[in-house]
C-alpha cells in the first residue's frame, strides 16, 4: 500500500491553513487574516449566492443528464468554496484556465450557468466567449492547461517586456479587460486536480513556470479522488509539499472553508504580481458527489464516506458563519427562490441547445482554407445534395 | 528588407536565416527548445540567434517536449507565434499529446475565437548514421491529424521560404527538416514572389513515368530519373513539399500525362503518404494508369540500426526496381 510509505516524519509538509472551522468559528492567522479580514458581509453574502447557485445548477445538470439531455455532467459538489473563494481573490485581468470541473470559479466570473452546458450536451465545445471573461475553454485531456496557463504567464513577461521597450500595453488575441485600466498586472489562475497532479504535464508545467518564474498560480482542489482511486495511491505527502522541489512556495489550506482559500489566493496573487512568483496552493476539498455521471461511486467509497465528510460541506459552514455575522433566514430564502428559477431557464437552455450545421465544423478545422477539408466538403455537398433531390 | 537578393547558403542556413528574417520583421516571433540559444542547437540551426535576439527571444527551455508544445500553444494565446525546435524526430513523442489533443484542435474547439500560430521545426529521416530514434520519419502520424499543416523542403531557397511563411501563418505548422541535407547549398532567392508552401512542384519533367518524393529524397529520386534516362525512360519527378494540405491537382495532371506513377518516402510504406497518393490516383485517375502505383518506402519496422540502415532507406535501385515493375506491366 502506497500510504505505507509515507514518511514517519514528513519533511517540508506546509502547514494546513484554516481560518474557519466546520461549525463556522472563525479564528486569526498573522499572515492570512488580514485578506480575509477584506471581505465585508456583502462580499461573503455573495460568495454564498455564487455557491448555492452552482449547487442547484450542479443537481440539476446531474438530473439533466440522468433524463438524456446531456451526454455527460461533471459535478462540482463539495468543491463550491474551493473554486468560488478563489475566482472571487482574482483581479479582472487575471487570466483562467480551469479544468472541466470549475463550474463555481466560472461563475464567480460572471459565466452564466447555461454557457457551461453546450459542451456537455455535445452541442459544441464552448460555450461562452473567452475573450470577454477572461476564462479559457474548459479542458477535457487533462493537466494539459496547465501548461498552457504557463505558456500564457511566460507570455505576460514578454508583455511586460515589450511595454516597457515601446510603450505600448499588449492586448494578446483579445482579452476581457482595458489594459489602461489595470489596477494590478496580470497574471494567470490554473485550475486542476489531485489526479491531474500526477500527470507529467503538471511536471513540465512547474518546472518551466519556475526557469522562467512565470506569474502563474496553481490552484489545485485536492477532492481525495481521481474517478475511483483514492489520493493515497496518487502521492504520499499533500501536494503542496511538490512546489519546494520546484522551488516556490505552495500553500496547504482547508479548501471548504472560503475565508482560507480566499485569503491564500490573495496572498499568492500579490506575490505573483510582485515577480516573485509562481505559487501553489492546495485546496483540500472532498467530492460529495461521483466523478462523472458515468460513475458509481459505491462500487470504491467506503460505505460510512458520506457520514465523514458530509459534515466537510462547504456551504452549512459557510451559512453558518453567516449567520453568525447577523445575516437573516430571508437572504437564504430569497437565494432558494432565485437557485429555482435559475434552474428552469438553463434546462430550457440546455433542451434548445443545437449544434450548428454541419460545415460549420469543417469551417474551423483551419484558419486558413486546407485542400482536404475543401475536397471532403465538395464531397459532403455532392452526397447531401443526392438526398435533396429525391 | 534583405538587400542581397541572392545567395548561396546550406539548407541548415538557409532556415537560421529564416528564423532570423521572421523575427527581425514581427517582434511577437519567438523561438524555444533545448540547447538553441548558447549552442546555437544540435545542429547549429539556430546559431547566432540568442547573440542578436536575446534571450527573451531564443529561449533556452528545459529538457521536456510537452513542455515546449504546451508553453508555446499558451504563448500563442497571448500573441507569440513561437518557434519550438524539437531535437530530434524520435524525441517529439513526449510532446506528441500536447501536439495533437491541443495544438492541433484549438482553433476549432475555441469556435475560432484563437488561433494557435506555432511553428515546430523537427530534424528527420535517415542515413546519417547515428544511434537509435535519431533517424525517424514520423510524418504520416502527423498528416492524420486534422487541424495541423505538414511541410518539408528539399532545398535552402524551399526551406527558407516555408519556414517563414509557416511562421507567419495562423495555423500550426509541422516543419519537417530533411537533416541529410543541412549541408546541401543551393542558391536561395530573398525577394518575396508569393511562395506557397502549401504547392508541389515538378522539378525534372518527364513524359513517361511520375516519381513522387519529398523532403531527403527529392536528390535521390532525381538521380534515379536521370539514371532511367540511359534506359530511355523519362521521368517526371515532383517534390511535394507540402505533406498537409497535399497537393493532388498537380500530381493529376502529372500522371495524366505519363500514366505512371511511384510514390517514395524513408517512412514504412503501411499507413503513409505513398498509401495515400496511391489511393486518391486510383480513384481520381483510374483510366488513365498504365500500371497499379507503386510504394517505395521503409520496411514495417522500427528504424535500424545504423550498420544497416541503407538496406531500410530507399536509395536509386530501390526506385529504378519501382521503376522497371511500373514498366512491366
Amino acid at each position: 500500500m502506497p500510504q505505507a510509505n509515507t514518511p514517519a516524519t514528513p519533511w517540508g509538509i506546509p502547514d494546513l491553513v484554516q481560518l474557519m472551522d466546520e461549525t463556522g468559528t472563525v479564528r486569526t492567522h498573522p499572515t492570512f487574516s488580514p485578506y480575509a479580514d477584506e471581505l465585508t458581509n456583502t462580499d461573503l453574502k455573495e460568495m454564498y449566492r455564487t455557491m448555492a447557485l452552482t449547487r442547484r445548477f450542479d443537481d440539476d445538470m446531474t438530473a439533466l443528464q440522468r433524463q438524456g439531455q446531456l451526454a455527460l455532467w461533471v459535478p462540482s459538489r463539495g468543491q463550491e468554496a474551493a473554486q468560488v473563494a478563489s475566482a472571487r481573490a482574482l483581479a479582472p485581468n487575471d487570466h483562467i484556465f480551469p479544468s472541466y470541473r470549475d463550474h463555481g470559479a466560472l461563475l464567480e466570473r460572471g459565466i452564466e450557468p447555461s454557457e457551461i452546458t453546450p459542451l456537455f450536451r455535445g452541442s459544441a465545445t464552448l460555450g461562452w466567449d473567452p475573450k470577454k471573461h477572461n476564462v479559457h475553454p474548459y479542458t477535457l485531456v487533462l493537466a494539459a492547461q496547465v501548461l498552457h496557463a504557463t505558456g500564457y504567464a511566460m507570455g505576460l513577461n514578454m508583455d511586460a517586456q515589450i511595454e516597457a521597450e515601446t510603450g505600448e500595453k499588449q492586448t494578446g488575441q483579445g482579452q476581457a479587460t482595458d489594459p489602461n485600466q489595470d489596477a494590478v498586472k496580470p497574471a494567470v489562475a490554473v485550475y486542476f486536480g489531485d489526479g491531474s497532479s500526477t500527470e507529467g504535464d503538471v511536471h513540465e508545467a512547474m518546472v518551466f513556470a519556475a526557469s522562467y518564474n512565470a506569474p502563474v498560480l496553481f490552484f489545485v482542489q485536492n477532492n481525495g479522488w481521481a474517478i475511483s482511486v483514492p489520493f493515497e495511491t496518487q502521492s504520499r505527502v499533500p501536494l503542496a509539499t511538490r512546489a519546494a522541489g520546484y522551488g516556490f512556495e505552495g500553500l496547504r489550506v482547508d479548501g471548504n472553508d472560503v475565508l482560507s482559500v480566499y485569503a491564500a489566493t490573495r496572498y499568492a496573487m500579490d506575490k505573483l504580481r510582485a515577480g516573485e512568483g509562481p505559487v501553489m496552493i492546495e485546496a483540500q476539498t472532498y467530492r460529495l458527489g461521483p466523478h462523472t455521471t458515468a460513475d458509481d461511486p459505491t462500487k470504491y467509497r467506503p460505505q460510512d464516506h458520506e457520514a465523514t465528510y458530509t459534515p466537510l460541506d462547504p456551504l452549512p459552514r459557510l451559512e453558518a458563519y453567516l449567520r453568525s455575522r447577523g445575516v437573516e433566514e430571508s437572504f437564504f430564502e430569497e437565494i432558494e427562490t432565485e437557485a429555482k428559477q435559475g434552474g428552469q431557464t438553463v434546462r430550457d437552455y440546455v433542451l434548445n441547445s443545437k449544434p450548428e450545421d454541419f460545415e460549420t465544423y469543417l469551417d474551423r478545422v483551419y484558419a486558413e482554407p486546407h485542400q482536404q477539408v475543401e475536397d471532403d466538403r465538395a464531397f459532403y455537398r455532392a452526397y447531401t445534395a443526392g438526398f435533396e433531390e429525391e | 528588407m534583405t538587400e542581397q537578393t541572392q545567395e548561396t547558403l546550406t539548407l541548415a542556413k538557409s532556415i537560421t536565416r529564416a528564423m532570423h528574417d521572421e523575427m527581425t520583421t514581427n517582434r511577437k516571433v519567438l523561438i524555444l527548445g533545448e540547447d538553441i540559444g548558447k549552442l546555437g542547437g544540435v545542429y547549429r540551426v539556430t546559431e547566432g540567434l540568442q547573440a542578436t535576439f536575446g534571450e527573451n527571444r531564443v529561449l533556452d527551455t528545459p529538457l521536456g517536449e510537452a513542455g515546449i508544445i504546451g508553453t508555446s500553444i499558451g504563448m500563442a494565446l497571448r500573441g507569440y507565434r513561437p518557434v519550438a525546435e524539437i531535437q530530434f524526430d524520435g524525441f517529439v513523442f513526449p510532446g506528441f499529446n500536447q501536439i495533437t489533443s491541443q495544438l492541433a484542435k484549438m482553433h476549432g474547439r475555441t469556435l475560432g475565437h484563437y488561433t494557435v500560430p506555432v511553428t515546430v521545426r523537427i530534424p528527420y529521416g535517415g542515413m546519417i548514421g547515428s544511434i537509435e530514434h535519431h533517424s525517424e520519419s514520423p510524418e504520416a502520424l502527423f498528416t492524420h491529424t486534422p487541424g495541423l499543416r505538414v511541410v518539408t523542403p528539399s532545398n535552402p531557397h524551399d526551406a527558407y521560404w516555408m519556414l517563414r511563411k509557416s511562421i507567419a501563418h495562423p495555423d500550426p505548422v509541422i516543419y519537417f527538416e530533411p537533416k541529410r541535407r543541412y549541408w546541401s547549398k543551393g542558391e536561395v532567392d530573398f525577394t518575396d514572389t508569393g511562395f506557397d508552401p502549401f504547392k508541389a512542384q515538378v522539378v525534372r519533367e518527364g513524359t513517361d513515368l511520375t516519381l513522387v518524393a519529398y523532403g531527403p529524397l527529392v536528390p535521390v529520386a532525381l538521380a534515379a530519373a536521370k539514371a532511367a534516362e540511359e534506359d530511355g525512360r523519362s521521368i517526371e519527378v515532383i517534390d511535394l513539399r507540402s505533406l498537409s494540405p497535399l497537393d493532388f491537382p498537380t500530381i493529376i495532371a502529372s500522371v495524366e500525362k505519363t500514366g505512371r506513377l511511384v510514390v517514395t518516402h524513408e517512412a514504412p510504406v503501411f499507413g503513409g503518404i505513398g498509401s495515400d497518393i496511391a489511393s486518391t490516383i486510383s480513384e481520381r485517375c483510374f483510366f488513365h494508369l498504365e500500371a497499379p502505383v507503386l510504394r517505395v518506402g521503409g520496411f514495417h519496422m522500427p528504424y535500424p540500426v545504423s550498420r544497416v540502415e541503407e538496406e531500410y532507406v530507399p536509395g536509386i535501385d530501390r526506385m529504378l526496381d519501382a521503376v522497371d515493375r511500373s514498366f512491366a506491366y
